[in-house]
């Protein structure tokens, strides 16, 4: 993968002065890379990873949701999937191989705001075969984060 | 009462470790900015800890055979096989061992005869003088200097050949200045061996730590007529981030193996069973975060190679490890002025070069396993502290 993206992934917070360091760039050259990354799409946005779990106000409710489609002739399920996706409520919609064809994760302010968005917009979508809705209690690790930071001020300060 | 006339004489004679007068230096102070470490700033990746989990939750607490678990030295040997050609069998010449460390005393116990020479370069690792000394051989350094990028020179190894010499310590890659050998080079060390009857302890704990795409490690112990003449040293405290699970083993010729297993299993009876699974699972599961390790380093080697270049700190650029070993001498400051002063006046804290050996005096080492923030505002500090002494 190419390095630059493998760093962001890592951390997207890295200046430009220390990625332009890690990678032996000028900054310059760091800058146009990442433009060009977000200008053909590869790098599509930036966002915190948040542990909802410690949001004072509980961070609302976020829910997976199996969804079944019928595929339509000449495009498959592009056409819908990509009419769910559209809903603001949708954090991330995938098409998935095995027994249920989109993969949507739906976040929202309670529990009732989920459901009726699923009752209301998704379930009525011509072409909805079905939903089968999960809703996420407890976050353990999420986009490759650990919601438990493990220690790592074990090493003594100088060693052989 | 007095008990130093109780003491051994053999270690009263050993002098204290550079490192350790420098820790105790480092130790009074807070929040010190360390590249003083000697060992990865990763845990041990998940996989091989949990299978040491599980491996205690199946009630796996018993001793194990004084050699290592069958398993583990049939995995090490075809690691081995497949990372340094060698076969070695794992019945008769592995020896598992608690770490390097115990593997280099047990190889200089089953060897050394009272007087008996041995031959290592320094600037070196802290242990091989007084784990020479302590098997009541005599220690003989050979000075690798910064213009041949600390690789010792056969030839330089050759004039310092008695009749008297009967091992060669090597290190490659080296701590602490990451040096790496070239093959040419180390055939010439193979020829003086063989023309001289000599035993080679090769310490490649480091080897999978290179970073140049077209260095290849080469072991010693590879090279014709070798095998039977070398014990290669390894273990996975390095490369998988396991220095807290002491494990490592050695490679020998069964004669030499049976006589370290003799020592190891008086002394230590067998490695701990808890390291040895987790050994496993990180031979046959690990290259890939291996992998991944290495790339960083790599990243903050050629980071704190170029700075310390650029604020006038001349340093080569090492081949492996992590340690980078840049020359202070155009301060006018020692090793151990420069180190503490920097300490003082900056909190950063590196390890003066005399702690590796004489020859070490007038560098610093300056471990790159550390978060890139670390680094950088270790290297802050030294550009404050050049600005100031200047």
């Amino acid at each position: 993968m190419d390095q630059l993206i493998q760093l962001l992934q890592g951390n997207a917070r890295h200046s430009i002065a220390d990625l332009s360091d890690l990678m032996n760039l000028s900054e310059a050259e760091v800058e146009l890379k990442i433009a060009e990354l977000e200008d053909s799409g590869v790098i599509l946005g930036y966002a915190a990873v948040v542990d909802s779990d410690k949001l004072s106000d509980g961070g609302g409710v976020s829910a997976f949701i199996e969804v079944k489609l019928t595929p339509e002739r000449g495009g498959g399920f592009d056409r819908l999937a990509a009419r769910i996706a559209k809903f603001d409520e949708v954090e991330s919609c995938m098409l998935m191989s095995g027994g249920y064809d989109l993969s949507v994760v739906i976040s929202g302010s309670s529990l009732n705001e989920v459901a009726s968005f699923v009752a209301e917009k998704l379930s009525t979508l011509e072409g909805v075969i079905s939903t089968a809705t999960h809703f996420q209690l407890k976050t353990y690790k999420s986009n490759g984060f650990l919601a438990r930071v493990e220690s790592s001020g074990q090493r003594l300060p100088v060693s052989p | 009462m007095s008990l130093s006339n109780k003491l051994s004489n053999q270690v009263k004679n050993i002098p204290r470790s550079g490192i350790r007068d420098f820790f105790e230096l480092v130790l009074g102070r807070d929040d010190v900015i360390s590249l003083g470490v000697g060992e990865p700033d990763y845990s041990t990746p998940w996989h091989i800890r949990e299978a040491a989990i599980y491996s205690l939750e199946k009630g796996e607490t018993s001793y194990t055979s004084n050699l290592g678990l069958e398993k583990l030295r049939e995995s090490i040997g075809r690691y081995v096989s497949h990372c340094f050609e060698i076969d070695y069998d794992s019945s008769s010449e592995i020896l598992v061992t608690v770490g390097v460390s115990e593997a280099l005393d047990l190889a200089c116990r089953a060897l050394i005869n009272p007087g008996d020479e041995v031959i290592y370069h320094e600037p070196c690792y802290v242990s091989y003088d007084p784990s020479i000394r302590l098997a009541y051989g005599v220690p003989v350094p050979v000075s690798a200097t910064v213009e041949d990028g600390f690789s010792v020179k056969a030839e330089e190894i050759e004039k310092l050949v008695t009749p008297n010499t009967r091992i060669i310590i090597l290190n490659f890659p080296t701590n602490p200045t990451g040096a790496v050998m070239e093959k040419g080079e180390l055939q010439k060390i193979a020829d003086i061996c063989i023309a001289n009857d000599l035993i080679v302890i090769t310490d490649e704990i480091y080897s999978e730590l290179v970073y140049d795409d077209e260095y290849k490690h080469v072991s010693i112990a590879s090279l014709s007529e070798m095998k039977d003449r070398t014990i290669l040293l390894h273990g996975f405290s390095k490369a998988y981030a396991m220095t807290g699970f002491r494990l490592g083993y050695s490679c020998a010729p069964p004669e030499i193996t049976e006589a370290m297993m003799k020592i190891h299993q008086y002394s230590m009876l067998c490695a701990p069973i808890t390291s040895q699974v987790a050994a496993i699972e990180a031979l046959e599961n690990g290259s890939k975060a291996v992998e991944k390790m290495r790339q960083d380093y790599k990243k903050r080697r050629d980071l704190i190679v170029r700075e310390f270049n650029d604020m006038g700190l001349p340093c080569n650029l090492p081949g492996g490890a992590f340690y980078a070993f840049p020359d202070i001498r155009g301060t006018g400051l020692t090793s151990k002025e420069f180190a503490s002063a920097l300490l003082e006046s900056q909190n950063v804290a590196a390890v003066p070069g005399d702690a590796f050996g004489v020859s070490g005096e007038g560098f610093l080492r300056c471990c790159y396993a550390a978060d890139v923030k670390l680094i950088k505002s270790a290297l802050n500090g030294f550009r404050k502290f050049l600005a100031d002494i200047k």
